[in-house]
C-alpha cells in the first residue's frame, strides 16, 4: 500500500482558478484566493484543494499532504494531527499522502534541523484554520445565515439554531471559491482535542503488517536493477575494468561506467545492470575494476587524530564566541584545567540502505526513494541533469530511518544518471558495505578545553573544537568559524560566566562529512558537559547544583528542577553513580540523568537514565516520548561502540558485524518526561540525543573516578 | 535457472530463478511480497527474518532451492489486517518508528511466543538480541511481546 492510499473518486473541476495561488510564500501569498485546485494528477486524485494540504472531494473525503520526509520522527503523523485540529476533522477518517518535492506549493520541504513542527506550526495552523473558516462561509451563504451561528466538527458545518448539517464534500467547491480569512481565531491550548495528545500513529499499521512502502518497495512496470562497484578511496576514478565473467551471469543486461558527485568531488563506478538484484549482485561479484587513485591523499584514523591534537595545542583557531577575556585570568592560575576530548567519525547506518528509483524519460524524469529533501533534489535534478524543473518529479516514499544521510543529493543523481544509460526504469541499492563504506559520514571532532575555578566559582573556560567543517563541503568560507561550534551547549550558561571563549581550529581530510542526527551538538555535548562536571568537581561542587547556579534561567531551572526530583538525585545511595548533563540544540533543552553501578563481575552496569525535555510546544507527547528513547539507544551505540576507522584511505568498518548495534538485551530502563509549557515549539527528533554520553561518562566518574574523555569507549572495560 | 516451486503464506507459487539466489530476493523481486526486508545481507541484522515452518530463519542467507516442500510465512502472511496478537500490541504499545526492522522483529516475536507463551525478560534477550532497531525501539518491543503473550494466553 502507498502511504494511506485512497480510492481514486472523481473530482468536481472549478474552473478559473489560478495555479499560483497555491504559492504560499507561505501561508498567505497575496493571491486574491487562497485556494484552487491542483492540476494533474493529484487533483485527480484528492478533490478540491483548500490550499496545498488540504484537498476535500465532493463525498467529504479528505486527504492531507505530509510535506515532509517519515524517517521514524512522527512527521506523518505530527503534520496531519496539527491540520485535524484547527481543520476540525477526524483525523482516523482522513488521506495522508506524501507531497511531491515542491518548494512553490510546500516552501521548504528538507527534513533536518528537527524542524518539521517547529518549522511548520504557525502556517500549518493558520492555513487550515483558514480552511475551515472558508467552508463555515460556504455553509453559511448556502442557508443565509450568519456564519457566527455556524460550527465545524468531524468534517462537517452545523447551523446551530436549526440543526442544519453538510458534510465538507458539499462545501468544499463554493468555499475554494471564496477570499481566505486574513485573521483567523486560533485555538487555545486548553482547548485542543488532538494537539498534546498520544494519538497512535498513523503509520503504525502499515509497519506492522508489511504494507509501508518504503523507497526500496518501489516497483516499477519493465524497471531493471543496478549495484555499482564504486572507487573505495571515496574519489577518484576508474583506470579499467573487465566485465567479461560479470556478462556471463544469466540476467546481467549491461556493465558501464557512472560518475557520481560527492559535493563538488567525483566518485566514479561500474554500473552492473540486471533483471533482479540479486543477479546485479553476483554480476558485480564477478566485475574486476582497478582503480585510479592518484591524487588522492591515503588517510588513516590515527594520524588524522594526532595532527588535530598538534592543532589544539598550536593553533589558536577562529574566534566563534567570546565574552570577558578567558586568556589572562588562565594564564594567573596554577592549577587550571586543560583536557582534549575526542569523539570519532560516524556511518549514519539507517536500517534501510541507500537506493532510489528513477526514470529518466528523455525530456522529463521521476523518481522514488527514501528522500529527506525532495526540494533539493529536485533543484539538484534539474541542474545535473539539464531538464526543466518542473519536469522533475521527485517522490517521497517512507524512510528506514535517514539521521541526515538521506539528505544528501549523491545516490538520488546518480540513480538517474543510471537511468538515461540503461533507458529504463531502474532501481539502484547499496549494498550494507557501499552504505556504511562510501560516507559521508559524521566528522570526528576533537576538543580543547581549559578552565579554572576560585572559591567554588568559574573564573575561565576556553573551548577549542578541531574537525572537519560540514560547511566547507557545500562552499561555506573558510576563513570564518564553523556557525555550529555552539551547537548542544546550553546558552544561558553564558548569563552566568564571565570569561568565556569558543573557537573553531579548521581540519581538512578529503573523508566526506554530512549531518548526523543533531550534527555537532552529537559531539560538542559531550565535551562541554563533560567538562561542566570536570569544573564542579574542580569547585567542589555538586555537578547538578553547580549547573543550577549558573543556569538561572527560570526554564532551566526547572528542567534541572525536575531531572533532580524524578531521579531522586538527592537521596543517591553508595555504590550508586549518578551523572547528570543539560545540552540545548533546535530550541529544545533536554536534561538527562544516568545511573550507574558495578555488577557481580565489577562491568559498568547502566541501571536508568532518565531524561527530560523542554521541547515548547508539542503535537504528540508518545512522538516526543518515541524520540528520546531512540535518541538515547543511539547516543549508548555512538558512546559505546561506533566508530569508523580509515586505513589507507579506506573505510575499515563495513557492516553491522564490525559495527556493531546496540542490542535488546543492552538498554537499560529510560523513563521520558516532558515539561508543559507554551512557549515557541521546539524540535523534538534530534535534542534528546546529546545529553546521553556526558551523563554517562559523568556517572562513571562518579562511581569511578575515571574520567573517560575519548570516544567510543567500550563499557566492559571502565 | 530452474523452476521452483514453493509454499508461501498459505499459497503455492512458482519462480523461474537461479536456485543460489536466497529467499530474501525471491520473495522481494519475484513474489511482490517486500515486506520483508534487506538490511545487512549477511545475517547480522535480523531484518529479512521470516518463518520456515514456523522458526524463524534469516532469508538473506537461505537459498531457494534449499527450501524444499517447507512452508514459508512472512510479514504479508501473519494475519488478516493486523490481528495477529503480537502485531495488535506492536500497534498498541506504538512500537514503529521508522518501521524498516519491524517486520524481522515481529516474525522473531511470533516466534518467540510459540515456543514459550509466557517468555520471562531472559527469553526475549535470548530471542531478540539478533535482531538490530535503529531508531531504538527495544524498550517498546519488550513491553509489546509481554502485551502479546497475555492477549495469547487470555485467548487459549
Amino acid at each position: 500500500m502507498e502511504p494511506k492510499d485512497i480510492s481514486r473518486r472523481k473530482f468536481i473541476r472549478a474552473t478559473g482558478l489560478s495555479a499560483t495561488a497555491l504559492t504560499l510564500g507561505f501561508y498567505f501569498s497575496g493571491e486574491s484566493k487562497a485556494s484552487t485546485i491542483i492540476k494533474g494528477e493529484d487533483a485527480e486524485n484528492y478533490g478540491v484543494s483548500l490550499n496545498s494540504w488540504i484537498h476535500i472531494d465532493t463525498n467529504g473525503k479528505v486527504t492531507i499532504v505530509c510535506h515532509r520526509a517519515e524517517m521514524g520522527q512522527g512527521a506523518y503523523q505530527a503534520i496531519p494531527q496539527m491540520i485535524a485540529e484547527e481543520l476540525e476533522v477526524n483525523l482516523n477518517e482522513v488521506n495522508i499522502i506524501f507531497g511531491k518535492g515542491d518548494t512553490v506549493k510546500y516552501g521548504n520541504q528538507i527534513t533536518g534541523g528537527s524542524s518539521t513542527v517547529r518549522g511548520t506550526y504557525k502556517n500549518l495552523l493558520k492555513l487550515s484554520a483558514s480552511a475551515r473558516e472558508m467552508l463555515v462561509a460556504a455553509a453559511a451563504a448556502k442557508w443565509s445565515v450568519q456564519a457566527a451561528e455556524c460550527f465545524a466538527e468531524s468534517g462537517h458545518v452545523t447551523h446551530r439554531p436549526s440543526g442544519k448539517k453538510m458534510h465538507y464534500g458539499e462545501l468544499v467547491v463554493d468555499a475554494s471559491k471564496l477570499e481566505a480569512p486574513k485573521n483567523v481565531q486560533l485555538k487555545k491550548v486548553e482547548d485542543y482535542k488532538l494537539i498534546r495528545k498520544p494519538l497512535p500513529r498513523q503509520d503504525t499499521p502499515l509497519k506492522t503488517n508489511g504494507t509501508a512502502v518504503f523507497g526500496i518497495d518501489k516497483k516499477l512496470p519493465g524497471m531493471l536493477y543496478a549495484v555499482v562497484e564504486r572507487n573505495p578511496r571515496l574519489r577518484g576514478k576508474v583506470k579499467s575494468y573487465d566485465d567479461s565473467a560479470t556478462l556471463k551471469i544469466p540476467g546481467v543486461k549491461k556493465v558501464f561506467k557512472v560518475t557520481m558527485k560527492v559535493f563538488d568531488t567525483d566518485r566514479e563506478g561500474v554500473v552492473v545492470l540486471a533483471d533482479s538484484t540479486w543477479a546485479a549482485m553476483q554480476g558485480r561479484k564477478a566485475l574486476k575494476v582497478v582503480w585510479d587513485d592518484a591524487g588522492f591523499e591515503y588517510v588513516n584514523t590515527e594520524e588524522i587524530y594526532k595532527k588535530m591534537k598538534a592543532d589544539l595545542q598550536s593553533k589558536d583557531g577562529l574566534s566563534a564566541k567570546k565574552q570577558g577575556d578567558p586568556d589572562p585570568v588562565l594564564a594567573q592560575q596554577k592549577n587550571k584545567l586543560d583536557v582534549i576530548y575526542e569523539t570519532p567519525y560516524q556511518a549514519h547506518a539507517c536500517m534501510e540502505p541507500l537506493n532510489c528509483v528513477a526514470h529518466h524519460k528523455g525530456d522529463s524524469i521521476e523518481i522514488w526513494g527514501p528522500i529527506q529533501a525532495p526540494d533539493w533534489v529536485q533543484g539538484d535534478i534539474s541542474q545535473k541533469m539539464g531538464i526543466k524543473k518542473e519536469n522533475v518529479h521527485v517522490n517521497m516514499t517512507f524512510l528506514g530511518g535517514g539521521f541526515g544521510r538521506k539528505a544528501f543529493l549523491d545516490y538520488t543523481h546518480e540513480a538517474c544518471l543510471i537511468s538515461k544509460e540503461a533507458g529504463a526504469p531502474v532501481q539502484v541499492i547499496w549494498t550494507r558495505e557501499d552504505d556504511m563504506t562510501q560516507g559521508p559520514f559524521r566528522p570526528g571532532v576533537s576538543y580543547r578545553a581549559e578552565g579554572a575555578v576560585n572559591n567554588g566559582e568559574i573564573s575561565a573556560v576556553k573551548f577549542r573544537l578541531c574537525g572537519q567543517n560540514i560547511g566547507h563541503w557545500m562552499g561555506s568560507k573558510k576563513d570564518v568559524p564553523n556557525d555550529s561550534v555552539l551547537e548542544g551547549f546550553q546558552p544561558h550558561y553564558f548569563d552566568n560566566i564571565k570569561n568565556i571563549s569558543f573557537s573553531d581550529i579548521p581540519f581538512e581530510t578529503p573523508i566526506p562529512i554530512m549531518w548526523w542526527r543533531s550534527v555537532y551538538a552529537s559531539t560538542n555535548g559531550f565535551a562541554y558537559e563533560s567538562f561542566m562536571d570536570e569544573l564542579a568537581i574542580a569547585a567542589g561542587k555538586d555537578p547538578l547544583a553547580f549547573r543550577k547556579q549558573y543556569l538561572k534561567n527560570e526554564r532551566c531551572q526547572k528542567l534541572l528542577e525536575k531531572v533532580e526530583q524524578v531521579s531522586g538525585w538527592k537521596s543517591r545511595k553508595p555504590k550508586q553513580g549518578y551523572g547528570v548533563a543539560i545540552t540545548e540544540c533546535f530550541n529544545s533543552s533536554v536534561a538527562q540523568v544516568v545511573k550507574v553501578s558495578k555488577d557481580a563481575t565489577g562491568k559498568i552496569k547502566i541501571d536508568k537514565v532518565w531524561a527530560v525535555i523542554d521541547c515548547g510546544w508539542y503535537v504528540n507527547s508518545d512522538t516526543v516520548r518515541a524520540q528520546v528513547e531512540g535518541s538515547i539507544v543511539m547516543a549508548l551505540g555512538a558512546a559505546t561502540n561506533h566508530e569508523i576507522h580509515f586505513k589507507d584511505g579506506l573505510a575499515v568498518e563495513k557492516n553491522f558485524t564490525t559495527y556493531r548495534m546496540p542490542r535488546i538485551n543492552e538498554i537499560p530502563p529510560i523513563e521520558v518526561f516532558i515539561m508543559d509549557n507554551n512557549e515557541d515549539a521546539g524540535g523534538v527528533g534530534e535534542p534528546g540525543l546529546p545529553p546521553f554520553t556526558p551523563a554517562l561518562t559523568n556517572a562513571i566518574f562518579d562511581l569511578t573516578g575515571k574520567r573517560i574523555r575519548k570516544l567510543p569507549f567500550d563499557l566492559a572495560k571502565v | 535457472m530452474a523452476i521452483i516451486k514453493l509454499h508461501v503464506n498459505g499459497k503455492e507459487k512458482e519462480v523461474d530463478v537461479d536456485p543460489l539466489t536466497p529467499v530474501l530476493w525471491v520473495l522481494r523481486d519475484h513474489l511482490d511480497l517486500p515486506g520483508t526486508k534487506f538490511g545487512c545481507g549477511v545475517a547480522a541484522c535480523g531484518a529479512c527474518t521470516i518463518h520456515i515452518d514456523g522458526l524463524p530463519v534469516r532469508s538473506c542467507q537461505l537459498p531457494v532451492a534449499g527450501v524444499g516442500t517447507k512452508k514459508i510465512t512472512t510479514i504479508e502472511g501473519l494475519s488478516d489486517n493486523n490481528t495477529h496478537p503480537v502485531q495488535a500490541a506492536w500497534i498498541e504499545e506504538q512500537v514503529p518508528q521508522c518501521g524498516y526492522c519491524q517486520s524481522g522483529q515481529i516474525m522473531a516475536a511470533v516466534a518467540l511466543l510459540q515456543k514459550k507463551k509466557s517468555p520471562t525478560d531472559a527469553d526475549i534477550d535470548t530471542a531478540m538480541q539478533g535482531h538490530i532497531c535503529r531508531c531504538g525501539t527495544y524498550p517498546r518491543i519488550r513491553e509489546a511481546i509481554k502485551k502479546a503473550s497475555q492477549k495469547m494466553s487470555a485467548k487459549s
